[in-house]
């Protein structure tokens, strides 16, 4: 977005900055050279209502987990009911993930590459997990796959229980992730040409050769980047998945209900240290992933 | 297509055959059948289990009424103030080159990552009866949490970058020359804004404010940790069909959770709508880096 500044005026330059030069660029929040006015306002009005509304606040919450200090942080986690609460979501996110990612790709695929009745509507409805509000589809899917519902009794006959149970829990998390990988690969494979995939066929490949080595290398790194936010958002997720989990501690207690418990027993800063815990542990992944992702980029030979 | 048929190749080396087509279609429909259609469909069925007269007196109820109202208010104070800072935040980004810019488009998307839960337990924290300025707003009978100031800033968090994240791409894309005409022919700063950004941008606004309304009134994890659940006061819609729900009263909370999966459907289709006629307008939010939720 280098272009974006076409010098059409003499610009004044900046003037309530003493640098000049090179060093103005390392001043932050400032801009280098503009003739729009408006940015003091337009930059004191973004920063002022993030501090308020984001920054602040998240900072409480560093503090009051900070009351707790290493030592209380680490009782916490290994307490066994937190420690079951977090394995139990950070786990069911990554297999709820897995599913989002594999029929992501393959439901991008189709939308993309094929014709058929409905497709537009099909594509509009992929959102539907956004757009529904967390508590309707938590107690819809809990309907469904109550032992007495639509698809649970169904299964109750072959001996499978997936209401209340983590089963349940993974099928909540299913769902609120379905938009993600689907939305991240589909403009990637709109953009293929179809010279690249002819050009496969025409040296020899299989259609089948053709989708792993040339379409997947292609799309692998918006599928990874789609499948670390649905598990992101599956960490975090509490309206849909309570109402179909049972909730039992150590088996079936995701940790944002955790939280919720602990608030609701006036333990602010075990409430505050689970939630810091649980922030780690998702800023920790994305940043592991961001960095394999780089380094998967770096060995293909394309950013 | 018109390449496919110049290709030398035969079809079937070209496209998926027929087979795979049909299997792979029936694969997805049938996924998104089980995962997107059946819990509409359940939706449906258990609200008007008792017929439509048993909907439409669930609705009637004087505490989902007092819902229904403070759901509407919440979101009539939170697009606005979402659309003032969602404009300044694109302005700012979009319109001018700053060191810290991807910082700051990190920290805007931060609410993205951060759970509901978590995003409600900060201000209980901060302004909860033993959170740190507790004491103090006591002292001044002043209630944030359990009352609809902290109802709405826990809507205000989790809604937060659904704005600007629209008009940053869309602002990027349309660069300053526009701008820099109209200021060059005489016009103000606020002229420019009001008669040329913001006639550029009224789509990708619209947009940005469809999504902030729909995640605002159907917003669960956030509003639960900061609302206090008192019936008829600080209870928001999806906070009605938890109650509703956890009190065996099914026809009630399915007739609740009706009304919001109509407003999530209707959201759907004047997005659809929106990105079918304005699609070169909305066109710069679906490259991949944008997408990023």
């Amino acid at each position: 977005m280098a272009s974006l500044h076409p010098a059409v005026l003499p610009h004044d330059g900046p003037k309530a900055s003493g640098l000049t030069g090179r060093w103005q660029a390392l001043v932050p929040f400032r801009p280098d050279s503009s003739v729009l006015p408006g940015f003091t306002l337009a930059m004191g009005l973004t920063l002022t209502a993030l501090s308020l509304i984001v920054l602040i606040p998240l900072t409480a919450l560093a503090l009051k987990a900070g009351d707790l200090g290493f030592s209380g942080l680490w009782a916490l986690l290994t307490t066994p009911r937190v420690l079951a609460a977090l394995k139990l979501s950070f786990a069911l996110s990554f297999a709820a993930a897995l599913v989002n990612l594999l029929f992501g790709v393959l439901i991008a695929w189709v939308l993309v590459r094929y014709d058929f009745i409905g497709r537009k509507w099909v594509d509009a409805a992929i959102d539907l997990p956004f757009a529904l509000p967390t508590a309707v589809a938590g107690i819809a899917l809990s309907a469904l796959y109550a032992p007495n519902g639509w698809i649970g009794a169904v299964l109750a006959r072959y001996g499978i229980k997936i209401g209340y149970t983590p089963t349940g829990i993974w099928v909540a998390l299913v769902f609120i992730g379905i938009p993600f990988v689907v939305r991240m690969v589909q403009p990637v494979l709109q953009e293929i040409e179809s010279e690249i995939e002819e050009a496969a066929a025409l040296l020899g490949a299989s259609r089948f050769q053709t989708a792993m080595r040339v379409l997947l290398p292609a799309i692998a790194p918006a599928a990874f980047t789609g499948f670390t936010l649905a598990f992101a958002r599956a960490v975090g997720e509490y309206g849909s998945v309570i109402f179909i989990a049972g909730n039992v501690p150590m088996v079936s207690e995701i940790a944002p209900l955790l939280i919720v418990i602990k608030l609701e027993q006036y333990d602010y800063s075990g409430a505050a240290g689970v939630g810091l815990l649980m922030l780690a542990g998702s800023f920790a992944i994305i940043l592991l992933a961001n960095a394999g992702l780089a380094l998967w980029g770096r060995r293909h030979g394309h950013a | 297509m018109a390449m496919h048929e110049a290709s030398p190749l035969p079809k079937d080396q070209r496209q998926d055959s027929p087979l795979v087509r049909r299997l792979l279609i029936a694969v997805v429909l049938a996924f998104l059948a089980l995962f997107l259609l059946a819990p509409l469909l359940v939706i449906v069925v258990e609200a008007l289990a008792r017929g439509a007269d048993a909907f439409w007196l669930a609705l009637q109820d004087a505490d989902v009424l007092a819902s229904i109202r403070l759901t509407l208010l919440v979101a009539a104070i939170v697009l606005p103030i979402n659309a003032v800072i969602g404009i300044a935040a694109a302005w700012a980004v979009a319109k001018y080159r700053f060191f810290g810019k991807s910082l700051l488009l990190t920290l805007i998307d931060l609410p993205f990552s951060v759970s509901p839960v978590i995003a409600g337990l900060i201000y209980v924290l901060l302004f909860g009866a033993q959170g740190m300025f507790g004491g103090w707003l006591q002292g001044h009978q002043i209630s944030i949490v359990f009352a609809l100031p902290a109802i709405v800033l826990a809507t205000l968090f989790v809604t937060f970058p659904f704005v600007a994240r629209e008009l940053i791409p869309h602002m990027q894309a349309l660069g300053n020359v526009d701008e820099e005409a109209a200021l060059t022919l005489g016009a103000t700063g606020w002229q420019t804004f009001v008669r040329v950004t913001l006639p550029n941008i009224k789509w990708s606004l619209l947009y940005g404010l469809l999504l902030c309304n729909a995640r605002a009134m159907g917003e669960f994890g956030a509003v639960a940790v900061v609302s206090g659940k008192i019936r008829g006061l600080t209870t928001t819609m999806p906070l009605a069909v938890e109650i509703l729900y956890n009190e065996y009263m099914s026809v009630a909370a399915f007739s609740v959770a009706a009304v919001l999966a109509t407003l999530a459907l209707v959201t759907l289709v004047v997005k659809s709508v929106l990105e079918w006629r304005y699609a070169d307008d909305l066109a710069a939010n679906h490259r991949p880096d944008r997408t990023r939720a």
